[in-house]
């Protein structure tokens, strides 16, 4: 099946998305996804950050769809034609979406966990405007622990359903989910119960924001001043695939592997992502892939320089390589550099 | 000329032995015994019904859209889950008339050959639940439900589903869900109910004025049916009215009579409250734009307009609006149109599911910005920011709740920016108790 997207075209098979041909044609052309997520079933057609505007329908019915459609649950159609980030209107929807979203949204990524590698962080950055037009309080909720384990911060969630959809698929029996609607809907567990179950760690991974965090690692470092590795061990409960994060020598944080879309490949027990934290607990693989949606790919692997899609001539013109030099201490530096 | 409402008022008529006879059940007779299912939808096809739930999408298409796949059930609902602003006459004619809503639901299930049907009504309703259970089991009682009805070998059951509390569980895919025992959330289109609908099966969602008015259908044609109403817009409507008018209610208007008859003419509305003045409409429930006095009387190009669903959307959303659900909201010169606009943005920042950013995030924000605005504290930018708050929210949702939610905001200002600016310019007179805005030269004016 050919489709066309931001003008170029691509054989796909009939049933796929458009998001998920324009994800084989590259990350230039892959429009930002704030709520789908390939493995999770169901997932997507909610942020509408990933709306594209299809030009022609299919070669049969060329006539093009009257409204932007979401990409990510949109069957594509031989022939059809679809405009990502070449559409003006398509543009300045996700301008809206990203304005949407950070509206009630606390702009405390300094203290945020999940700085760095946050996916509104990188919608923002590459759909967003630099201004806010927003005067309201913003609604605000307080933080919960769901168990020994998970810290939710409501403020922050941006009410993609990952994680319920995450504890639906992978864990035996959810029970947390969203209670209440619209702006004040919030995720909340069945009675204030704790999130109790082998795999429900998971749900910080798939989440795009700081909104589940880790309790384990919250606050002890920023992601980029942590060493992705792979690692794997024999785990009777899961594949035992994950990434080990450093800091110096200690682990101080376990996820499970995710693609360059930021997606788990394979979901992780709780065993391995909160107790086994020591090197000797492990066997190395070696330096992890880093996905697109990462600050740590900033200049520090050469093969992965962050490529922003849209802004990309902007952030050229001012673009200004990152000092990464940060096993210097700058409290003990030499006088010279004061 | 009364199809739904010509008997409403007679004494026991929710009684199935009064209902049967003032003819009721004859329709569900002459079907199930002379006529085959498609003739029936055939027959609701030449009689041009159009929906009655605010989409005006004809009845007799949707029905001819169902998937029939073999050995997979299919259903109809019934959505009776009405809680739009100003409409209330699905509430009126389930509780005056429950038999009236359950023969149709009979005759379009055959139709449709639907062997299980539900009624999803606003949970609020508990007493017209209990009128509708009542209705139903004396149909079991009398043979008209169950299995083989009337020997006729059709089996249906009917049941009765109080709805979750939530107006977006009116929207007919957050009723199915909501049916289905789940969160209220519509769910993105396609697939469409007629293919995946209730539990993935094939499923038609009808009004309760829809489904009511096809026993009439069945009884004498499609054709007499369509020779009633203008044009397109066929036969006859339910239309609620509340405001500032001498008599408020329930109407069962013929489609076609000019809209300044229904609100002056004493068989309808009866005019305005003494002593005050027509300032503005809101023509079909909360959702569709507001439109002041000379637009709704007549279309900006000068012609009466008419209560028909193309003469009220004359014009498009500059100049026009929409029949919708038939909810007629009338206002005179003592109505602040902000407040209004308030009113309305805060019922849809509450109502919102939450699913989608646009409606989520930007219902809530109007509201904060009207509110502001209302309350003194507007700023002049605020008035163009609304504007395009609405404009990011509209076509950009899941469901059409973020343009139901956008379209009255937009339609204020379009049509009455100056009482927004008098609010943002003079808050120290706009918040005084009671306090309108008179446009001067304005026909309301006094
Ligand atoms: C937010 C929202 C609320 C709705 N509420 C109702 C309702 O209460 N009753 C109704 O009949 N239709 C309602 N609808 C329209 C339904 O989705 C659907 O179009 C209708 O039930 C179809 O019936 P009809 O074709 O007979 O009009 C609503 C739609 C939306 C978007
Ligand atoms: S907590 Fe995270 S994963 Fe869950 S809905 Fe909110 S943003 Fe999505
Ligand atoms: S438009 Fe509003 S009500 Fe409809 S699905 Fe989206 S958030 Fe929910
Ligand atoms: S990624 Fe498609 S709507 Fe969220």
């Amino acid at each position: 099946m050919k489709v066309t997207i931001d003008n170029i075209t691509i054989d796909v098979e009939p049933g796929t998305t458009i998001m998920q041909a324009a994800r084989q044609i590259g990350p230039h052309i892959a429009p930002p996804a704030m709520c789908y997520y390939e493995p999770l079933k169901g997932s997507g057609g909610k942020c509408r950050g990933c709306l594209v505007k299809v030009t022609a329908g299919s070669e049969k019915d060329p006539r093009p769809m009257p409204k932007l459609v979401p990409s990510c649950i949109t069957q594509v159609q031989e022939g059809m034609v679809v405009e990502n980030t070449v559409n003006e209107q398509v543009l300045e929807a996700r301008k809206g979406v990203v304005e949407f979203l950070l509206l009630n949204h606390p702009l405390d990524c300094p203290i945020c966990d999940q700085a760095g590698e946050c996916h509104l962080q990188d919608f923002s950055f590459e759909h967003g405007v630099s201004k806010t037009r927003t005067v309201e309080e913003r609604n605000t909720f307080e933080p919960v622990d769901l168990g020994p384990y998970i810290k939710l911060n409501m403020n922050r969630c941006v009410l993609c359903y990952r994680c319920v959809y995450t504890a639906d698929q992978i864990t035996e029996g959810r029970v947390h989910g969203v209670m209440h609607r619209g702006d004040h809907a919030e995720i909340s567990t069945y009675i204030e119960k704790a999130i109790d179950n082998d795999f429900s760690g998971n749900v910080i991974d798939v989440c795009p924001v700081g909104a589940l965090t880790d309790k384990t690692y919250r606050f002890k470092s920023r992601v980029w001043f942590s060493k992705p590795v792979d690692a794997s061990c024999d785990c009777g409960k899961c594949s035992g695939k994950v990434t080990l994060w450093y800091k110096g020598d200690d682990v101080i944080r376990v996820t499970a592997r995710k693609n360059i879309w930021g997606e788990v490949t394979s979901f992780i027990c709780n065993t391995c992502r909160f107790e086994k934290k020591k090197t000797s607990d492990w066997k190395i693989e070696g330096p992890m892939a880093v996905p697109r949606h990462s600050v740590i790919s900033a200049n520090k692997y050469a093969a992965n320089k962050i490529t922003p899609a849209f802004p990309m001539k902007q952030a050229a013109e001012q673009y200004k390589k990152i000092d990464d030099n940060r096993d210097r201490s700058f409290l003990n530096a030499p006088k010279e550099l004061n | 000329m009364k199809i739904l409402t010509e008997h409403i008022d007679v004494p026991g008529i929710e009684t199935i032995d009064v209902f049967r006879k003032h003819g009721g059940y004859s329709a569900l007779e002459k079907a199930l015994k002379t006529m085959s299912p498609d003739e029936v939808t055939e027959e609701v096809k030449k009689s041009g019904l159009r929906g009655r739930g605010g989409a005006g999408f004809p009845v007799g298409m949707k029905w001819s859209f169902l998937a029939k796949p073999e050995g997979v059930p299919r259903y109809l609902v019934c959505n009776a889950d009405e809680s739009e602003p100003g409409t209330f006459k699905d509430h009126y004619l389930m509780m005056k008339s429950p038999h009236t809503l359950i023969e149709g639901m009979i005759v379009s299930s055959f139709a449709l050959g639907a062997n299980t049907s539900y009624i999803y009504v606003r949970g609020e309703l508990m007493y017209v639940i209990h009128i509708l259970e009542k209705a139903i089991q004396e149909c079991y009682d009398k043979g008209l439900l169950g299995k083989n009805i009337l020997g006729s070998g059709y089996d249906l059951d009917l049941f009765v589903q109080p709805g979750g509390g939530a107006y977006i569980c009116g929207e007919e895919t957050a009723l199915l869900e909501s049916l289905e025992g789940k969160r209220g959330n519509p769910r993105n289109k396609p697939p469409f109910p007629a293919v995946k609908g209730l539990w993935q099966c094939p499923t038609v969602v009808n009004n309760v004025e829809s489904i009511a008015a096809t026993s009439w259908i069945v009884n004498n044609g499609g054709e007499e049916y369509a020779k009633l109403g203008v044009g397109r817009s066929t036969g006859t409507k339910l239309i609620s009215v509340s405001g500032h008018v001498r008599k408020p209610g329930v109407y069962e208007i013929p489609l076609g009579i000019t809209v300044e008859d229904f609100i002056y003419a004493d068989e309808w509305c009866g005019g305005i409250r003494a002593g005050h003045k027509l300032k503005a409409v809101v023509a079909g429930g909360s959702s569709v734009p507001i439109l002041p006095a000379e637009l709704i009387l007549t279309t900006a190009a000068g012609e009466k307009r008419l209560m028909t669903y193309e003469s009220l959307s004359d014009g498009g959303f500059a100049t026009g609006t929409m029949l919708g659900s038939g909810g007629f909201v009338v206002m005179d010169e003592t109505t602040c149109i902000v407040h209004n606009t308030l009113t309305f943005g805060r019922f849809y920042h509450h109502e919102s599911c939450g699913q989608c950013s646009p409606c989520r995030e930007g219902t809530g924000w109007m509201d904060k910005i009207l509110y502001r605005i209302e309350h003194g504290q507007g700023r002049q930018e605020d008035i163009d920011l609304l504007v395009d708050v609405a404009k990011k929210i509209e076509g950009n949702t899941i469901c059409p709740l973020g343009d139901a939610a956008a379209w009255p905001v937009a339609a204020a200002i379009r049509h009455f920016r100056d009482e927004f600016e008098w609010h943002v310019k003079h808050p120290e007179k706009a918040t005084q108790p009671g306090a309108v805005f008179m446009r001067e030269g304005a026909s309301w004016t006094l």
